[in-house]
Parts: structure tokens; C-alpha cells; sequence
């Protein structure tokens, strides 16, 4: 069977053997460096055409279908587009933190990378606080987003960083009371733990009614934290232009519209691997035939399919929902959200002593 | 009972949104729905609403005959001057004079396609068609003339 985990072994072998072990770790970090980063780039280009192609499919129209058999190579024409044009830095603007506020943004989303576990035994950094990390790093985003705001000189970035922050810091909360149900059904929080825990079923089928709705809750909180639609105010189109990267241009808005992309993609990954099992496939109780032919689908395949799932979910929210006002979205946060998932956590507890789940 | 609301708000909001995401949900696996039209690649079978205002024209019959009895209601009717008619005096066999109209001139690069004129004509001598194809690289084109040469009025309209 197709396995990842034999290549970095092979790899790992094979470097130690030619190179002395100090070496062999920076080469593997080079490895490591080069693949994430060319992961983005595909992700970018990938998650931007289904993006369009999904969104035009909910409005009834085709979508770009004109670059490369069926509009397949409409991303790369865009970005080609996007590295020839110019990058202008506005005048009376903080030229440092102006240019520096897009690679923030994007270095949070390759930290985010390190603990996500990719197929079975494919993990860049299995740290044993992976889920305490994630939460922790992926706040750091709001940073890079009021910088760009602050620095760009112009009152609709300002406001659009500012509503960034008011959201992300809010809603950060009851995504974390969501993430935090399953460590308490789990008992780590180490990501290969929690999917080595859900070998036997998906926390989303073990965990009864409490895990649905945790996930529910996850889901509308990321939906918020990436800044999306119907959360997208930070960036809305109508009133702000396009909020804090009002006046980015070129490769750093580029920079910026990637960053969402791969946030999108890490907070699906995150959710596939909490409630969905991350790379373990899909096992119903004593089908030992049904679990077999299972296991034959490699696990990246599991993997990947289970985020992108997610992803086409949250696709499907933003061009089904209308944008909220700003008081409506801290309505939203603090009335609902988060004493659901206050309660739901309690729930959560009792069913983990308990025992109740299978 | 504030639970009660609080519960009930909460159902309410979460099925209308199902709702929702079940209508588009609809549209996204029913490729047959897209309303899409390829245009130059489609030129053939190019689907247009009845009601697509793109041009005035007037119908002419077999007998090279149309309706417009050159009242100039739609000259009138015409907010920026597009239409201008020129009449004539016809001189019928027992004697009589009768107002015709020599020329229809139409101006397709002032006209707003507001159908004010279709509006305004009592007799329905000119009509609006689904025509959008009007790119031309001499203005003077757009200055169309609408009655065809050696045409003349139907018998009977007044």
C-alpha cells in the first residue's frame, strides 16, 4: 500500500547515513521549508479556482472556463498577472510595517502548518501541546492584519483592521470551548492522540449530540476568525472597499489573499483532524470487510478529502449567507456562542467521566 | 419564558439558514440550471427575453407596407431627439392630400432604449427587437433610416 511514512523514513535514513547528524537536520529543515512552501503555492492557486468555480456554481453561472480546459489555468494567469504589477506603497505610509504586515500574516499560517498531522506518521513537529499551540499561534494573525491596517494611512484600513481584531479576539473563544470539548473527550492534547483516539469512530459519531454541536460551533467560529463571509467585515467589499488591504497592491496583496486561502485551509484541517478523524478512515463498529476495504484508501487521500470537504462547506456559507452588521456579530458571540458552548463543554465533562461515549 | 425565546430564537435562526444553504445547495449539484450564456461561442442558439429592449425597428409586410402614418408622436414622445420624422403630402388618386412620412430617421447612438416611442405610437408601426450586435467603426452607420425605400402605407390606417 502507498504509504508517505516509508519516503521519510527512506529519506531520514538515507541523510543520516550520508551526513553527520547536524547536517542531515538542516537538510531536512531545507526539505521541510522547501515542501511547505510549495504546498501554499498549490494550495493558493487550487483553493482560489474551486473557490470561484463553487461560487459560481451556487449563482447559477459557469465561472472561469476560458484558460486551460475548463478555466484550470485561470490562478496561474492570475498570478503571473499579480507578480508583474507593481507594488505601491502609499504616500505618508509606515513603509516598514507596510511591507512587513503581509509576511506576518503568512508566517502565522506556516507555523499553524508544523503540528497538523497530513497522513499516517506525516507530521512536521508532533509537539504534545499541539492544540494549546494552534490556538495560541493562530491569534497572532490579528497582529499582521492591524499592522497592514494601521500602516497603511488610510481610514478604511483602520476601521477594517479594527473590526478584524474586535472579531477575531471574540470569537478566538467559543472556537477554542469547541476545540477544548474534544481534549476533554481525548484526554491530550497532542494531534496524534486525538486521532489515534478515534480509531474506533469519529468523535463527530462517538461523541453524540454534544460533538455535533461542538462542531457546529467550530465551524461558525473559524468561518469568523478567517474573516470569511458572512463574517467578512474586516474586508467588506460594500462599505470598506476591501478593509485593511485597501491599499495593497501586487505581490503583497497577493501575500495577503493567500494567507486566507491557507488559514481557510489550516482551520479545515484542524477541524477534520479534531472531529473528523484526521487521516484515520472511516471504521463502523465490526465490519471487519467494510473496515478492510477502508483501509486500503491511503490515508493522505482520507485526509485530504475530510479538510476539503470542510473547506467547500465553508465555501458554501459564504455565498449562501448574508454579511452581518458589526453588532449583530458580537450579538452573535457573546449572547449565543459562547453560553452554548459553556454549556456544551459542561455536557461534554459529564459524558468524558461518565464514560458515555463509546 | 426567556429560555423558552432563547431556545426558540436559536432553532428558528439555525433552520432558516438551512433553508438557505439547501436552496443554493440545489444549485450547486444542478448543473442544468445555470443560466449562463457562451455568447460568441452560442451566436446560433443565443437565448434573449422577449422583453430585451436592443433596437427600434418597423416591420414592413410582403407588400413592402408598414403602419406609420407620420403623426410624430414618437418624435415628441422621444426624450433626446433619437427619432426624427420627415412627412411628406401623398397626393391620393381622387384628389385628396394625405400626410405620409418621407423618411423615419432613427439614431441608434443617442437612443437610451426607454420604449417611450413604442409607447407613444398609436398605430404600433415601430416596435423594439432583441438586437445587441451594434458595434460599427463609423458613427455615421448608427444613423439609421427606418422605412424601406419605396415603401408606403398599409390601406385602411388612419
Amino acid at each position: 500500500m502507498f504509504s508517505l511514512e516509508g519516503i521519510t523514513t527512506s529519506v531520514q535514513d538515507w541523510l543520516f547515513m550520508k551526513f553527520n547528524p547536524t547536517m542531515a537536520l538542516a537538510m531536512e529543515c531545507i526539505i521541510v521549508i522547501l515542501l511547505s512552501i510549495s504546498l501554499f503555492a498549490l494550495l493558493g492557486l487550487v483553493l482560489v479556482l474551486m473557490e470561484r468555480k463553487v461560487a459560481a456554481h451556487i449563482q447559477i453561472r459557469l465561472g472561469p472556463n476560458r484558460v486551460g480546459p475548463g478555466g484550470m489555468f485561470q490562478t496561474v494567469a492570475d498570478t503571473l498577472k499579480l507578480i508583474m504589477k507593481e507594488g505601491l506603497v502609499p504616500d505618508m505610509a509606515d513603509k516598514f510595517l507596510f511591507n512587513l504586515a503581509p509576511f506576518v500574516v503568512m508566517m502565522v499560517g506556516m507555523l499553524l502548518l508544523a503540528p497538523i498531522a497530513f497522513a499516517k506518521n506525516f507530521q512536521i513537529w508532533d509537539i504534545n501541546i499541539g492544540v494549546l499551540y494552534i490556538s495560541a499561534v493562530s491569534s497572532l494573525s490579528v497582529i499582521g492584519i492591524l499592522m497592514a491596517g494601521w500602516a497603511s494611512n488610510n481610514k478604511y484600513s483602520l476601521l477594517g483592521a479594527m473590526r478584524s481584531g474586535a472579531q477575531i479576539v471574540s470569537y478566538e473563544l467559543s472556537a477554542g470551548f469547541a476545540v477544548l470539548t474534544i481534549v476533554v473527550l481525548t484526554g491530550s492534547l497532542q494531534l496524534s492522540e486525538i486521532v489515534k483516539a478515534q480509531e474506533n469512530g469519529w468523535w463527530i459519531f462517538k461523541g453524540h449530540i454534544p460533538a455535533l454541536i461542538a462542531f457546529v460551533l467550530y465551524i461558525i467560529a473559524v468561518t469568523a476568525e478567517t474573516n470569511r463571509a458572512p463574517f467578512d467585515l474586516a474586508e467588506a467589499e460594500s462599505e470598506l472597499t476591501a478593509g485593511f488591504h485597501t491599499e495593497y497592491s501586487g505581490m503583497r496583496f497577493a501575500l495577503f489573499f493567500l494567507a486566507e486561502y491557507i488559514n481557510i485551509f489550516i482551520v479545515c484541517a484542524i477541524g477534520a483532524t479534531l472531529f473528523f478523524g484526521g487521516w484515520m478512515p472511516l471504521h463502523i463498529g465490526h465490519w471487519e470487510a467494510f473496515n478492510h476495504i477502508m483501509d486500503y484508501i491511503p490515508s493522505s487521500v482520507w485526509f485530504m478529502g475530510k479538510t476539503f470537504f470542510l473547506i467547500f462547506l465553508i465555501m458554501w456559507f459564504r455565498w449562501t449567507f448574508p454579511r452581518l452588521r458589526v453588532d449583530q456579530l458580537l450579538n452573535l458571540e457573546w449572547k449565543y456562542l459562547l453560553p452554548i458552548s459553556l454549556f456544551n463543554l459542561l455536557l461534554v465533562a459529564v459524558i468524558a467521566i461518565l464514560g458515555w461515549h463509546f | 419564558m426567556f429560555l423558552k425565546e432563547y431556545i426558540s430564537d436559536v432553532v428558528n435562526g439555525v433552520s432558516s439558514l438551512l433553508k438557505g444553504m439547501r436552496k443554493t445547495g440545489y444549485y450547486f449539484t444542478h448543473p442544468k440550471e445555470i443560466i449562463t450564456e457562451q455568447y460568441p461561442d452560442n451566436r446560433a442558439t443565443l437565448l434573449l427575453s422577449e422583453r430585451f429592449k436592443g433596437e427600434v425597428v418597423m416591420p414592413h409586410d410582403a407588400n413592402n407596407e408598414h403602419t406609420c402614418t407620420g403623426c410624430t408622436a414618437c418624435e415628441l414622445a422621444c426624450p433626446n431627439g433619437t427619432i426624427k420624422v420627415v412627412t411628406k403630402f401623398e397626393v391620393s388618386p381622387e384628389g385628396k392630400k394625405k400626410k405620409a412620412i418621407d423618411t423615419l430617421v432613427y439614431r441608434l447612438e443617442l437612443c437610451t432604449m426607454c420604449n417611450l416611442c413604442i409607447v407613444a405610437c398609436p398605430s404600433d408601426a415601430i416596435k423594439m427587437v432583441p438586437n445587441f450586435e451594434h458595434s460599427v467603426f463609423d458613427r455615421t452607420k448608427l444613423t439609421k433610416v427606418l422605412n424601406q425605400p419605396g415603401s408606403k402605407i398599409r390601406e385602411g390606417i388612419e
